[in-house]
């Protein structure tokens, strides 16, 4: 990482822990943070958060692991998940599992290598009466359909970022 | 984003729940404890523990600091009854949780929201605000002096195990969510190891309607043992997907009538960790007297492979498994690699025999309830449908979807 990316990266995390407060219940809201600015939580980042949260890098290691959704492995701007419980199953999820990894040129569990786009199951996401479902960063597709992804996946690419919107919003409370 | 619930009308929509709040707030402590106590209503989540018992135990904890958490974290297959909830009656929700605050003493609210659902955290922090500026909450809410009770949202991660109390308390504390052990439970040390009572959603909607309407009109609805209605998340193979209330009590054959699943072979009720019902049996009652439950139906039709949804059960319960205990971390693993061996058609009766013990295992050896209940599916799916399972043509691994 550069060294101006790094300046760059303190800073907004030096930023969320005046926000949020020093202590340990501020790492999951930053590494949230971190994770959807970044498209992942690098070593760098997890030693700049774990220097102002005064803990051991491993302990932001091993919390960034647990979580599905704050898998420290670089990921794309939108993060494609398709629910695989078998409510979505029993909805049609293969063929939309297949029609997504047609559109978008990926596997499951990869990322594309323009880092647009990355693909990825997902647990039950609460939608089982109208699946198949599938989540794009945080918003909700539901009824998903081979015709639709091609309609979402097109979406997608004519938006600028993945996270303009929740730029907007302000991510963190 | 369209996401549209249908189902029938719900009991929710009728009530006021600031009506509640007011009404609670003009009792005393012991008195709201006593009234929910007296309601008999149980945990919604699927446990199923009395409420009134929870608030009582935390209640009487001493401590300045005590919180109360809205388990928000609906992780459980096929349950998506709280996210109806929390779109359409966060109002409702609030005021049960300063119901809950006034009864044990408690300032601080949190509710512990999926990170599924992070779309709603707007919604929810709009109706906070609202509530705020009405004097609901904040300082003196309702306008009883030195009653200040606020509450934030937090974002889960992904995690469904988070879901479990303890590991939803670990997960707020900024760790690695896996349970703790027990005692201490959180009634006496929970969030920040503080007395802590951490509720379903549908929990404390329902305890800000038996304050607005009273607890006999609550009990006029379910059975003896398991008082009040209950919301219930319809999936599968059903013309009308969706939330339904009923009464607690209601036959599942009943059930699956109203919404449009009558031909079903199978319900698994309960969600990926409750327990699947043949056609045979749906003249049983859910109940927590016979089928507890938090909900979930998931309806499968006549056509449905039962392994299937074995495996599919079972992948998400290797994924999800926090991995502390050996049980659950590897039992799990055995029970899927079971079911693609009895796809492929090379699993003994005498291994299937195996599998039982150490399912039983896995319930007396796990921590937590998802170790415990992990395993019951499968055993039940192999109970019930065990013949045709056995008798099935083999399948070739390479012929499997790979999911």
């Amino acid at each position: 990482m550069l060294v101006t990316q790094q300046e760059q990266l303190r800073a907004d995390v030096t930023a969320l822990v005046d926000k949020l407060g020093p202590g340990r219940s501020s790492l999951i809201p930053i590494l949230q943070s971190v994770k959807s600015h970044y498209h992942g939580v690098d070593a760098d980042a997890m030693q700049i958060v774990a220097d102002l949260l005064d803990i051991h890098p491993v302990e932001v290691y091993s919390v960034a692991t647990f979580y599905a959704f704050l898998d420290p492995a670089p990921q794309g701007e939108f993060v494609v998940r398709l629910c695989r419980t078998i409510s979505c199953e029993l909805a049609g999820k293969d063929a939309v599992a297949r029609a997504l990894e047609g559109e978008l040129g990926i596997g499951f569990g990869e990322t594309s290598a323009d880092g647009r786009f990355s693909l990825d199951w997902a647990a039950c996401m609460g939608m089982c009466d109208q699946g198949p479902a599938l989540l794009v960063n945080d918003k909700v597709y539901t009824r998903v359909t081979p015709d639709t992804v091609r309609e979402i996946a097109a979406e997608c690419r004519a938006a600028k970022s993945g996270h303009t919107a929740e730029r907007k919003e302000g991510y963190l409370v | 984003m369209s996401i549209e619930t249908q189902g029938n009308a719900l009991t929710f929509a009728t009530i006021d729940g600031d009506a509640g709040l007011r009404a609670a707030l003009a009792l005393s402590r012991a008195d709201i404890i006593d009234t929910v106590t007296d309601s008999g209503m149980k945990g919604r989540g699927g446990a199923g523990f009395p409420t009134g018992m929870k608030w009582n135990f935390c209640g009487s904890e001493k401590g300045e600091r005590k919180y109360i958490i809205c388990n928000a974290d609906e992780g459980e297959p096929g349950t998506f009854k709280d996210r109806v909830i929390l779109t359409e009656f966060a109002d409702l929700v609030f005021a049960g949780m300063a119901i809950a605050g006034r009864a044990i003493g408690a300032r601080e609210g949190i509710v512990y929201l999926r990170g599924e659902y992070t779309y709603l955290r707007s919604h929810l922090n709009d109706v906070i605000k609202k509530r705020r500026a009405a004097g609901l909450l904040g300082k003196d809410v309702g306008g009883v002096k030195g009653f200040d009770f606020d509450i934030i949202v937090a974002l889960g991660a992904g995690a469904y195990i988070c879901g479990e109390e303890t590991a939803l308390i670990e997960s707020l504390e900024g760790f690695r969510g896996e349970p703790r052990n027990r005692p201490p439970f959180p009634v006496v040390a929970g969030y920040r190891y503080a007395p802590t009572v951490v509720n379903n959603v549908e929990t404390l909607a329902s305890a800000a309607c038996i304050f607005a309407k009273g607890v006999d009109w609550f009990k006029s609805f379910g059975t003896d043992r398991s008082t009040g209605f209950k919301l219930f998340s319809i999936s599968g193979d059903c013309a009308k997907p969706g939330v339904y209330e009923f009464p607690f009590g209601i036959k599942v054959a009943d059930l699956l009538k109203e919404v449009g699943g009558e031909d079903a072979k199978a319900v698994q009720i309960g969600g990926a960790s409750g327990t699947c019902v043949p056609r045979d049996q749906f003249a049983r009652q859910m109940a927590f007297e016979d089928i507890p439950t938090g909900g979930s139906v998931m309806v499968f039709g006549p056509q449905r492979d039962m392994l299937d949804v074995a495996e599919n059960f079972l992948e998400f319960f290797v994924d999800e498994s926090c991995g502390q205990c050996t049980p659950c971390r590897l039992g799990n693993v055995k029970m899927l690699e079971a079911a693609h061996q009895l796809k492929e058609g090379t699993c003994s009766a005498e291994y299937v025999a195996q599998l039982r013990s150490l399912s039983g295992t896995m319930q007396v050896a796990s921590k937590c309830g998802l170790g415990q209940t992990s395993s019951n599916a499968f055993m039940s799916i192999l109970e019930h449908f065990g013949d045709e399972i056995m008798s099935r043509p083999a399948q070739a691994e390479s012929a499997r979807t790979t999911a």
